[in-house]
């Protein structure tokens, strides 16, 4: 790895001064599980390593029934995971949080990091979408928020301006009769790369029978993750039945725009995209119900 | 170029201070600066577990960690596992079980399940292959490594 300057900046207003300093040569260090290796690599370069992890707001995870959760950029897997209120509410959440990497990565990864990377791969930014997540941006003019959905433009791009940090993302409470399921596929068990992913998410009606809405998201079938407005919309006002999954899971299919190459191909990624649209959609509904 | 940085740390309960680039990760520091080469390098990208370390009481695999970043933290090594009495359980149970060949893995296998016994005395088969699913072995098929940690465990127990 080339020589880097090393800065820890303790309030938010630091991080961006640092970070605007130099410009596109400043990269944000959270738990280093990409930036390290890509800096290693040379896939990216820096001259200053801003280290955000010693921000209070960056390690934040706070929930209230009122305003949802609001989860540190920083804050890492194992820490969300572990955390009983985002157990409680967001298991969702947690699907994704405990399946990157191995214990080792989860004690440093971060969602912020995960999302910041805008790899088409990530696994918690369809999670996070699923969610309705929005991401709370500082920068040089001040903070901005972005939905998540809204966040990659590119692999490894983002909106991400010079000087700009990731601060936080917040999710809202989860509705009454609501369940949210992530999952991937992979050849091992563990430690892989997802060759398609399905976040999901539903709000039911009173009675658990028909749909109020829903939102799905896909990871590892296009150059960015992908949110499958038209698949959820298409749940709201129907009955829970095979025939609504299997109509959003087609529309979800006609959004993945996936290529071949040493994880899959592209049938197998369109079809594992119908697969684990039906898989996810079917454990949210049971966590919507209570079963 | 930026010069060298001066970290107080506390490594397998010591207070240390070193001097090292920010470029360096902390397994680096560990081998090269401060000649503790008891923690391996297998891939030096967070696939392999060999340079797994204890850092602020959580596992992490220290190719991705740098050596600043050790600023005061508590760090405890594969050096720091074995007492003046003799070798700690896992490890006695690494012997007897045969649960090493080459040896390059061992320290952060031994390392990452000494974690997991702390914190889960009762963890069963799967969640000890779940739990190690981080570190890779070239040589011994991993079964003899999942029997030593099931052994420790009830060694641990007794
Ligand atoms: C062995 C291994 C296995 C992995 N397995 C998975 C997996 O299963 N699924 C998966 O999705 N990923 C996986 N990853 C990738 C990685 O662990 C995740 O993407 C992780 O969430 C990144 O978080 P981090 O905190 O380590 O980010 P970092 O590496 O610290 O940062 C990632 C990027 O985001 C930028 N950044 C970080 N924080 C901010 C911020 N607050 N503001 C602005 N920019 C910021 C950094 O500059 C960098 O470009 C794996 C990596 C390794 C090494
Ligand atoms: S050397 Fe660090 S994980 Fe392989
Ligand atoms: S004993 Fe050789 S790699 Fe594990």
């Amino acid at each position: 790895m080339e020589a880097v300057e090393y800065t820890t900046p303790k309030t938010v207003s630091e991080a961006v001064q640092a970070m605007a300093s130099k410009g596109d040569r400043a990269r944000a260090l959270a738990g280093g599980t990409d930036l390290l290796v890509q800096l290693r690599g040379g896939r990216r370069s820096a001259d200053l390593v801003v280290d955000v992890k010693d921000i209070p707001e960056l390690n934040e995870i706070s929930y209230s029934s009122s305003g949802g959760l609001t989860i540190g950029a920083a804050a890492p897997c194992y820490r969300i995971y572990q955390d009983a209120a985002v157990a409680a509410n967001y298991p969702g959440l947690v699907d994704s949080a405990s399946l990157i990497g191995s214990i080792q990565i989860q004690g440093r990864a971060s969602l912020g990091g995960n999302l910041c990377n805008s790899a088409p791969s990530a696994d918690a930014i369809p999670a996070m979408i699923a969610l309705g997540a929005v991401a709370n941006i500082a920068g040089p003019n001040g903070t901005r928020q972005v939905a998540v959905e809204d966040f990659c433009t590119g692999p490894g791009r983002n909106v991400l301006e010079p000087g700009e940090i990731l601060v936080s993302i917040n999710m809202p409470a989860p509705q009454a009769s609501s369940g949210a399921n992530y999952l991937r596929f992979i050849p091992r068990n563990e430690m892989d790369i997802a060759v398609a992913g399905v976040g999901s998410s539903v709000v039911l009606d009173g009675s658990g029978q028909n749909f109020v809405s829903g939102r799905i998201s896909l990871a590892s079938v296009a150059p960015t993750p992908v949110f499958c407005e038209a698949a959820g919309a298409s749940l709201a006002g129907k009955p829970v039945s095979d025939e609504a999954i299997e109509e959003a899971a087609r529309l979800a299919m006609e959004d993945a725009k996936p290529i071949t190459d040493m994880r899959g191909t592209i049938r197998q990624r369109v079809h594992l995209v119908g697969v684990l649209t039906r898989r996810t959609l079917n454990n949210a509904i049971q966590r919507a119900r209570g079963e | 170029m930026p010069g060298l940085v001066h970290v107080s740390t506390t490594i397998n309960g010591n207070p240390t201070d070193f001097l090292c680039e920010p470029r360096q990760s902390l397994l680096e520091v560990l081998r090269d600066v401060l000649g503790m080469t008891g923690t391996k390098e297998g891939c030096n990208d967070g696939n392999c577990g060999a340079c797994t370390v204890m850092f602020d009481g959580r596992i992490v695999t220290s190719c991705l960690v740098l050596g600043v970043e050790a600023q005061g933290k508590e760090i405890s090594t594969i050096e720091g596992v074995a007492s003046p009495e003799g070798l700690h359980p896992v490890q006695q149970a690494f012997l007897e079980n045969a649960a090493l060949q080459c040896g390059i893995c061992t320290p952060g296998f031994i390392v990452a399940a000494k974690a997991l016994l702390d914190r889960e005395p009762d963890a069963d088969e799967g969640r000890i292959r779940h739990w190690l699913a981080g570190n890779l072995c070239r040589c011994t098929g991993y079964d003899k490594i999942v029997r030593a940690v099931l052994d420790a465990e009830d060694k641990m127990k007794a």
